[in-house]
């Protein structure tokens, strides 16, 4: 195909508009229409328009208001063909009106309203399955299809996006509100928020040395969503601090791994390999929610990084502060991931007997025996210890469930290590 | 659910590897089959002699043809397969995820057709 000047233009435009406005199109439209599915296909119906229009007319002045405009008329036309039995005329004519109010406030402004705070809030809603929260909010703010969701997740396309869909129907048929919350219901609800966009950055469980795999590849998505609920929340400490500790994860991401390829644990990375710029920023972030006065999970998790940070750099012993803050991140979540790391800071300061007896039994929590960094920690602690052959079968059992190369090939060393 | 994971992998590969990359290479295989045993999902597996050793049988008009080597002839041939059961296929997901062969080659994952449920 013969693509002429105009085209490239146009298309350049509709992809800029679509990464820096999708989800606030989204939101602007779903907050008004309380149905998120019908947002979405209208807005890739008026992305899809522009592409085919501004090429031949040339890109308008405002392309959010242009989209807006298109997006709406398609969703009054998609509720009059298949929704005419569920909708009554009068109940539609609102809706009209809704969408009609809508464009022309949004016309009239040179920016449309960021409601994706509020859109964030319908995801993670609690009448919404948790396990579902992160991926909806990745799909509706970032415009993620479900085969990357699905991808990441580890899950099937074809279940995850089942589970989307129903999840849409769901804020749809259940009349979720799309509102921040009230100051005095925001806490609990801004949890869940929180704990979907750590989902997003851990993808399941986090690595307990601290060291982390190259397999994140949500990080990024993780790092922009965090940083829009703190520039929408700018008074929230624990915002802040998730902010913090996706930074200072980002900031050792290349440094996790050496030139040819191989995995290199956080005690043995070059902290100059590290991004300082996102180390300050992370610093700077855990000080100002500190002077917020509320200390949650995700501030001590993030000082948690900041105290690794301080002792890689410095070579000053803080093993006492870590097994601290550890203390308290223990008590706030009672989650086994902690415990384990718990114990490896333990081993450190009261050594590796102390360590062994603080790791968690996996008769508390059967999925600690398909959990990786569960055993890798019980093999380096049975080592300390001289108990070689228990090591050895623990490190066997770590190797068999990593799913890293590159990680697998280390602990395969640390075994093969444990002889002589 | 049973789940039939088929590693498919470059036979040729093997060959270019250093004799430790060999070992810690089956190793790695070695560790995750006896992860499998241990969680309880592990049925069977097998290692299969490369594709060269293949013969593909055809029966048509009552004639029947004798072909020499794989089915299809692709780069990546299944070099084994490992039976499992598991709940569903997430768990079967993250299993294939672990076998080191969906990092060097790719694992194909095929739910075993239940005959139990037709003759009950």
């Amino acid at each position: 195909m013969n693509w002429h000047a105009g085209d490239e233009q146009a298309r350049s435009t509709a992809e800029a508009v679509a990464r820096r406005s999708y989800g606030k199109l989204v939101a602007f439209l779903a907050a008004r229409t309380r149905d998120v599915a019908s947002a979405e296909d209208a807005l890739s119906e008026a992305f899809a328009a522009a592409l085919a229009d501004w090429p031949r007319n040339g890109c308008p002045a405002n392309p959010e208001g242009w989209l807006m405009t298109v997006a709406r008329r398609k969703i009054i036309d998609a509720f009059r063909g298949q929704r005419r039995g569920e909708i009554a005329g009068e109940e539609l004519q609102i809706m009209a009106e809704r969408l009609e109010g809508a464009a022309a406030e949004a016309e009239s402004m040179k920016e449309i309203p960021d409601q994706r705070l509020a859109l964030m809030f319908a995801c993670a809603h609690p009448a919404i399955d948790g396990g579902i929260r992160a991926p909806l909010i990745l799909q509706v703010i970032l415009g993620l299809d479900a085969k990357a969701i699905a991808s990441a997740f580890l899950t099937s396309p074809a279940a995850m996006g089942k589970r989307l869909v129903r999840a849409k129907e769901k804020i749809r048929q259940a009349g979720i509100p799309f509102v921040v919350p009230e100051r005095e219901e925001l806490p609990g609800r801004l949890d869940a928020v929180l704990e979907a966009i750590y989902a997003a950055f851990a993808e399941g469980w986090s690595d307990p040395c601290g060291t982390d795999a190259a397999r994140r590849d949500l990080t990024e998505e993780a790092l922009f969503l965090a940083r829009l609920v703190t520039e929408l929340l700018p008074q929230e400490p624990e915002a802040l601090g998730l902010l913090a500790l996706v930074l200072h994860a980002e900031a050792r991401r290349r440094a996790r791994r050496s030139t040819d390829g191989e995995f290199v644990p956080l005690a043995e990375q070059d902290p100059a390999a590290w991004n300082s710029q996102m180390i300050e920023e992370a610093e700077a972030l855990l000080r100002r929610a500190s002077g917020l006065g509320l200390v949650g999970r995700y501030q001590l998790e993030g000082a948690l990084q900041s105290a690794h940070v301080y002792r890689c750099r410095t070579g000053q012993d803080n093993w006492v502060e870590v097994v601290q803050l550890y203390d308290g991140l223990l008590a706030l979540s009672g989650s086994p991931v902690v415990a384990i790391n718990r114990a490896l800071a333990i081993a450190e300061t009261r050594g590796a007997e102390a360590g062994l007896k603080a790791v968690p039994d996996v008769g508390a929590d059967a999925r600690l025996g398909e959990y990786q960094p569960y055993w890798a920690a019980r093999a380096e602690l049975l080592a300390k210890t001289g108990a070689l052959d228990e090591a050895h079968r623990a490190y066997e059992r770590a190797i068999g469930l990593e799913r890293d190369p590159a990680v697998r090939r280390f602990l395969q060393r640390k075994q093969a290590g444990l002889i002589g | 659910m049973k789940y039939l994971l088929m590693a498919y992998v470059n036979e040729a590969g093997f060959a270019t590897l250093t004799k430790d990359q060999q070992e810690q290479g089956l190793a790695a295989y070695g560790a995750f089959m006896e992860a499998m045993k241990k969680s309880g999902v592990f049925v069977g597996s097998n290692r299969l002699q490369p594709s060269a050793a293949s013969t593909v049988v055809r029966v048509a008009n009552g004639k029947s043809q004798v072909l020499d080597g794989p089915y299809v002839d692709t780069k990546e041939q299944i070099g084994g397969y490992f039976l499992i059961d598991v709940p569903d296929l997430d768990a079967a997901i993250s299993w294939a995820a672990r076998c080191p062969a969906s990092s060097h080659g790719a694992v194909e994952l095929r739910p075993v057709w239940d005959m139990g449920a037709l003759a009950a």
